[in-house]
């Protein structure tokens, strides 16, 4: 429908730039396919050419398409579209050890991924060396709030993990319980469906009268996956990746994130269908792996920015962690509270804790207890097998594993 | 040049829309001057009460076209939005065939023809009778399910609807497509890419203002000076929900019917519940800090001036 842009009825080099423009946003990750440059290039012949303003928000109403990409937009236009120093920039990125510290005041704050779209060939920042003390093998029962900031580098899934974690979804079924949906499905039994059945009438010249009816359409309930990835958790960080792109492909609606001192929504990383390419990328994404936790922040984060969006109500939320919480417990108790009251069902998987003999010693464990659901203690989950036997199990309601 | 014509440039697009008591910011007159000359939908997201559903009504009062509002929900179907047929009528038209004995070629032919469609808001709008297109509201797009999107595709791409029985009804001419969202979960990549796409944010505290004096005329300027000031800063804090434009304007009215002249404490905590819907916020706000706050919102309102 949109006619080819003349690029030479646009002034100078314009219709380039903005095509650089676009491929410097795709590389930064915003997702600008060349439909969307052609729907740029088409709109400025009606626009946008007045003022710097005008011009941006030409751009910004054609490249972005969700609101948390308007600020990596403002960056890539200021950097893209104003500064003089573009040079000098350049030179500082060649030299990292040279800090400039006299960046124009209003400049917005820039984004290393957006570096890394416009200047692809730089070498990267030197990544902050992690506290030596730090680094310990096995930090279960041992908490923190610190902040550590730590990539991790998973081994890819072996053949025979492959297959457990297709065999864990058809035993998980009964841990999903369907729900009636407002949308029908042809049926025997049930409402009149007017259209089916006038349909075949008028097939049949109106002799046959035949009912055809319609059902509610059941689906299982949304699945929200909030998986502590902070060091007391790390053995177990691996296998509740590949456990929720898993499920992410397994016909559900699954949002997952993980937190440790900060919350990242993994969902998008894990749509690759490849379990090592997802599980890589988020292994990219995420900033803070085998840090501390700050639980109630990470919650209340939830609560604020994504209950409303991911939640609708009916979602089941499963929180894996262990719940150990550093000092104040109220604002936990609070948030905990809130969490559970926005969805349907609240799950606690809590990987490090023994049923027998369990005790809720710890101040965060005794804060979140009282307002979680469910609570599943499973001791020592090292593969997804036993994860998926605990979960299932769980959904026969209390009654031993069906295995 | 008639009054309603699409606007000239983005500065005509601001003035029409002012002129109709709607004070856009520059970058949604941008989109909105935009969508209407490439004939795109506009996809606008946003916190509740910032306007998003107001433009489409602007929209149509300023081109002088009808508006056609189609609210989501779950569950929202074919029937619903777009088509149904009249069962009731077909039934009949059964029973009169076997009293005359038609053909069941013709009855079958006969039976999912126009006469028996019922046409609902999306049909409504491509329809290619209409003497001028409409603008046509899709609110709250977030509300509706997965499924309900993928029907979407067709209308917002082609501005057609295919019906099986019966054919491809196609718009003569584009309606105005306007959709919102508030954002309760992420409307699928297929649909926006269809779109022109505008976050509205928050107006700045001149803006407001300016909305204020055109949506309550009546308010003094002194307190719509308060007023504004007190919201803004009331979005700064750390609330679950954040008061929205339409909030301002209730809560003016609110105030103006109790015949407020100045904010005080004491009147801002008995309304409170005009601004503020979740009682952890209330709490947040009620008593002393609704003093501090206002306190500092005085400081705010010397700089802008005399009243």
């Amino acid at each position: 429908m949109l006619r080819a842009p003349e690029v030479d009825s646009l002034p100078g080099r314009l219709a380039d730039n903005v095509l650089h423009f676009a491929r410097v946003l795709r590389h930064a990750g915003l997702p600008v396919g060349t439909d969307r440059v052609q729907l740029a290039l088409a709109a400025l012949h009606h626009g946008g050419l007045e003022s710097r303003r005008d011009f941006r928000a030409t751009l910004a109403a054609c490249f972005v398409d969700r609101g948390e990409h308007r600020e990596l937009f403002d960056q890539a236009f200021y950097i893209f579209w104003k500064d003089p120093d573009l040079e000098g920039r350049m030179r500082a990125l060649l030299l990292p050890q040279v800090k400039t510290h006299e960046k124009a005041a209003n400049a917005p704050p820039e984004n290393r991924r957006l570096a890394g779209a416009l200047f692809p060939h730089m070498p990267p920042h030197a990544a902050p060396e992690p506290p030596r003390e730090q680094v310990e093998v096995q930090a279960a029962f041992t908490f923190s709030d610190r902040e550590i900031l730590r990539q991790k580098d998973f081994e890819t899934l072996s053949s025979e993990e492959w297959r457990e974690a297709k065999a864990m979804l058809l035993r998980l079924r009964p841990f999903f319980e369907p729900l009636a949906t407002r949308r029908t499905e042809p049926a025997p039994h049930g409402r009149p469906d007017w259209r089916a059945s006038l349909a075949a009438m008028g097939r049949h010249g109106g002799e046959l009268w035949e009912m055809r009816r319609r059902r509610p359409r059941a689906r299982p309930a949304p699945l929200v996956v909030l998986a502590d990835i902070s060091g007391s958790m790390s053995s177990y960080s691996r296998m509740l990746l590949h456990f929720v792109h898993a499920l992410s492909h397994a016909d559900l609606r699954v949002h997952s994130f993980v937190f440790g001192t900060r919350l990242t929504p993994i969902s998008r990383a894990l749509r690759q269908r490849d379990p090592d390419i997802a599980v890589a990328s988020v292994a990219r994404a995420v900033q803070d792996w085998s840090g501390g936790t700050r639980l109630a922040q990470s919650l209340h984060l939830f609560n604020r920015h994504w209950a409303r969006r991911v939640l609708g109500g009916r979602a089941t939320v499963l929180l894996i962690t262990d719940g150990l919480e550093h000092g104040d417990t109220t604002q936990l108790a609070f948030e905990a509270e809130r969490l559970a009251k926005s969805c349907r069902q609240l799950v606690w998987l809590n990987p490090l804790l023994r049923f027998d003999g369990f005790e809720p010693r710890a101040a965060g464990v005794r804060a979140l207890l009282p307002h979680v659901h469910r609570f599943l203690p499973a001791h020592n989950i090292a593969s997804l097998e036993q994860l998926a036997r605990v979960l299932a199990g769980a959904g026969e309601r209390g009654s031993p594993p069906f295995h | 040049m008639s009054t309603t014509d699409l606007p000239a440039s983005i500065d005509d697009t601001v003035a029409r829309l002012v002129g109709h008591d709607y004070v856009p910011s520059r970058e949604l007159a941008t989109t909105v001057f935009l969508a209407l000359r490439l004939q795109r939908p506009l996809f606008l997201e946003g916190e509740p009460g910032t306007g998003k559903t107001e433009i489409a009504r602007t929209l149509a009062a300023m081109l002088g076209r009808p508006l056609i509002r189609l609210q989501c929900y779950e569950g929202l179907d074919l029937s619903g939005a777009a088509y149904e047929w009249n069962y009731a009528r077909q039934m009949l038209e059964i029973r009169l065939a076997e009293a005359g004995g038609a053909s069941r070629q013709a009855l079958a032919t006969e039976l999912f023809s126009e006469r028996f469609l019922i046409r609902r808001a999306l049909l409504q709008a491509i329809d290619p009778q209409q003497p001028v297109a409409p603008v046509l509201l899709i609110d709250e797009l977030d509300r509706a399910d997965e499924p309900f999107e993928a029907f979407l595709l067709e209308v917002l791409s082609d501005f057609q609807i295919t019906i099986p029985e019966f054919g491809t009804v196609k718009a003569a001419e584009p309606p105005i497509v306007v959709l919102t969202s508030n954002r309760t979960r992420e409307i699928h990549d297929a649909v926006k890419r269809r779109c022109l796409y505008h976050w509205v944010d928050f107006p700045d505290l001149q803006r407001e203002l300016a909305i204020l004096a055109h949506r309550v005329p009546g308010a003094p300027r002194a307190l719509s000076q308060e007023i504004v000031a007190f919201i803004q800063r009331l979005r700064q804090l750390d609330l679950y929900k954040l008061p929205g434009v339409a909030e301002t304007i209730e809560w003016t009215r609110a105030l103006l019917a109790l015949d407020a002249m100045v904010l005080d404490p004491e009147v801002i905590s008995h309304t409170l519940g005009v601004l503020l819907k979740y009682q952890d916020d209330i709490a947040k706000v009620q008593g002393s800090e609704a003093a501090r706050l206002l306190n500092e919102v005085r400081d705010t309102v010397r700089g802008l001036g005399p009243a």
